[in-house]
């Protein structure tokens, strides 16, 4: 099987190396680039698996090059950066990214993120049925199950968890899952939200104070693991 | 005095002469001209306390052409007939004068005093974050570059135990150095009002449960919290509320002898939110709970590894959202922390299931 191969967009060497001397022991093939321009040019010349993208980048906003990415770029884009503002995370999801993480991050984090990501390449929409540990979500049935228990969901608890479990492992903020699941003009009455994902931890997490499967981004969004 | 503009004050200050002067002269027939210069002059006077420098002067020598023209004989005329009502008139100009100026130079010495001694507070706060930062930053990097040091060169004399003990401590050291970093930002953003809120439903339950998730070492602490099955959604700023909530029950947690409780409790009336932190450690003394909320104050002998920033923070967070924390002893003999917020509600009845 081929390496899976990673661009990092980053212009801090420290940060380039440590990310290089990772993805090497981890058997993937990384290759480098410290500014915006450079990054877009190798990626268009050795299209990779993912990309590692800093925000904050000398020559052009990490916004952009991120933009300009999705003109044509179809695999994950992971976002670095070292700001904590949630806007800036919002911004960067909507503008397509799959995943991010703030620096300074913790390396198994970043390492199961990539793998998280490499695996949504694959899984792009062919999907029939997505398995997460104990739950089992069939997409073509419309039915889920818990310890293949079938679990009574209403069809909008179905809609948003179907929708998780296809971008399983990835962000997806309060705004997309709104206008997804209730319609354009939804994006910003986050209650219907906070209201539904109450109810679905009550039906598929074993302690829903303490959830495992339906986690909360602060500020961001949910992400399914 | 600065919020009226000078065009403004020489308007008010010409006004004040006129209608003196002419109130004066209605009552001409009672009042000796020499009385009139010293009401005019106590009008100029007043001026200058309150006034810029040229509204007064030109209230000076307005009120002298005035006292001229319409009170020293020969009335209506600029001529003065005695030499005495001549001494009257370039006595009060200059009294008037000198003391426009005067009063002016007094208010700007004072002002300088001010800036001088506003200078000298803004100095000693910086000493204090200086002393109390280049501690409590240099400590962890001295650990992480020690530690580094010692990998690169005795690497062959140290035994894998020693070198597990060198990772977790460099480990253990950038995770602080990344928390006080965390912190002083927090703290310029809430102290330049940089800090916009973000309101947004929030379930709070659901944000407490994951706060106390998050607390570092509370394995000799017990933490008790009852989710409130029936709170309504609160919009509030969820990141800074997070922020404000680990800041009281991590102290908590760091501050108790191991084994104790410290509880979290929230309830609501209205549109207002209470959250309670509650412990039953040694307490707070009734003279120091005020203070605790200043900023890069701690306690006497409260140990190393805090910037006295952590309650500045939590105060900040909950003045920014309109609300206010309040430190007695709690029911259990420690200390309560109880944070009040006005936040808008929103029920969760009011939803239709589908």
């Amino acid at each position: 099987m081929n390496k899976p191969e990673v661009l990092i967009i980053d212009d801090e060497p420290q940060i380039r190396k440590l990310l290089e001397i990772n993805l090497h022991a981890q058997s993937y093939l990384a290759r480098q680039a410290a500014t915006g321009r450079e990054g877009l040019m190798l990626a268009a010349n050795h299209v990779p698996d993912v990309v590692l993208l800093d925000l904050g980048l000398p020559d052009m906003s990490g916004h952009e090059v991120l933009i300009r990415l999705r003109e044509w770029y179809q695999k994950a884009i992971i976002v670095l950066s070292v700001e904590k503002g949630e806007e800036d995370i919002v911004r960067a999801l909507d503008n397509g990214a799959n995943d991010y993480l703030s620096k300074p991050f913790r390396v198994g984090e970043l390492m199961a993120r990539l793998r998280s990501a490499l695996r949504n390449n694959d899984s792009r929409d062919t999907q029939q049925s997505i398995t997460v540990d104990e739950l089992e979500i069939d997409l073509a049935g419309r039915v889920v199950k818990r310890h293949n228990a079938v679990l009574k969901l209403t069809g909008t608890e179905y809609n948003l968890l179907a929708l998780l479990a296809r971008n399983a492992g990835r962000v997806l903020t309060h705004g997309f899952l709104l206008k997804e699941i209730w319609g354009v003009g939804y994006q910003t009455e986050t209650q219907y939200l906070r209201v539904f994902i109450a109810q679905l931890r009550k039906k598929i997490e074993v302690d829903p104070n303490h959830p495992r499967h339906l986690i909360t981004v602060s500020g961001v969004g949910y992400r399914l693991e | 005095m600065r919020r009226i503009s000078v065009l403004r004050q020489t308007f008010i200050g010409t006004a004040i002469v006129v209608v003196l002067s002419v109130v004066c002269y209605l009552f001409r027939a009672y009042l000796d001209y020499r009385l009139v210069a010293l009401l005019l002059l106590l009008a100029v006077s007043l001026q200058a306390v309150l006034f810029d420098i040229f509204p007064v002067l030109l209230a000076a020598v307005l009120s002298a052409l005035i006292l001229n023209l319409f009170f020293i004989e020969p009335v209506l005329h600029y001529k003065i007939n005695s030499p005495e009502n001549a001494l009257l008139f370039f006595i009060y100009l200059l009294v008037a004068l000198v003391n426009a100026v005067l009063t002016n130079r007094l208010r700007r010495q004072e002002a300088q005093a001010r800036d001088k001694e506003e200078k000298e507070n803004t100095i000693r706060l910086y000493n204090t974050l200086l002393s109390s930062l280049s501690h409590e930053l240099k400590t962890p990097i001295a650990t992480i570059i020690g530690s580094v040091d010692t990998l690169k060169e005795a690497d062959d004399k140290i035994t894998a135990d020693q070198k597990a003990d060198l990772l977790a401590a460099m480990d253990s050291a950038g995770t602080r150095l990344n928390k006080q970093v965390e912190n002083l930002l927090n703290m310029s953003r809430l102290e330049t009002g940089t800090l916009t809120l973000k309101r947004d439903w929030c379930d709070l339950n659901e944000l407490l449960f994951r706060v106390i998730r998050a607390v570092p070492d509370q394995e000799a602490h017990q933490v008790v919290f009852e989710a409130n099955d029936y709170a309504p959604l609160f919009k509030v700023d969820e990141g800074m509320l997070e922020v404000l909530m680990y800041g009281l029950i991590g102290n908590a947690v760091r501050y108790t002898p191991p084994g104790s409780e410290v509880r979290v409790r929230m309830d609501f009336e209205d549109d207002q939110l209470h959250l309670q932190v509650s412990d039953n450690g040694r307490g707070i003394p009734e003279n120091l709970r005020e203070q605790v909320f200043e900023k890069f104050y701690r306690i006497p002998g409260s140990g190393t590894g805090g910037t006295g920033l952590g309650l500045s923070i939590v105060k900040g967070i909950a003045e920014a959202h309109g609300g206010a924390v309040q430190l007695s002893e709690g029911p259990a003999g420690g200390a309560m922390f109880r944070v009040t917020l006005p936040a808008e509600v929103s029920y969760l009845k009011n939803l239709k299931n589908e």
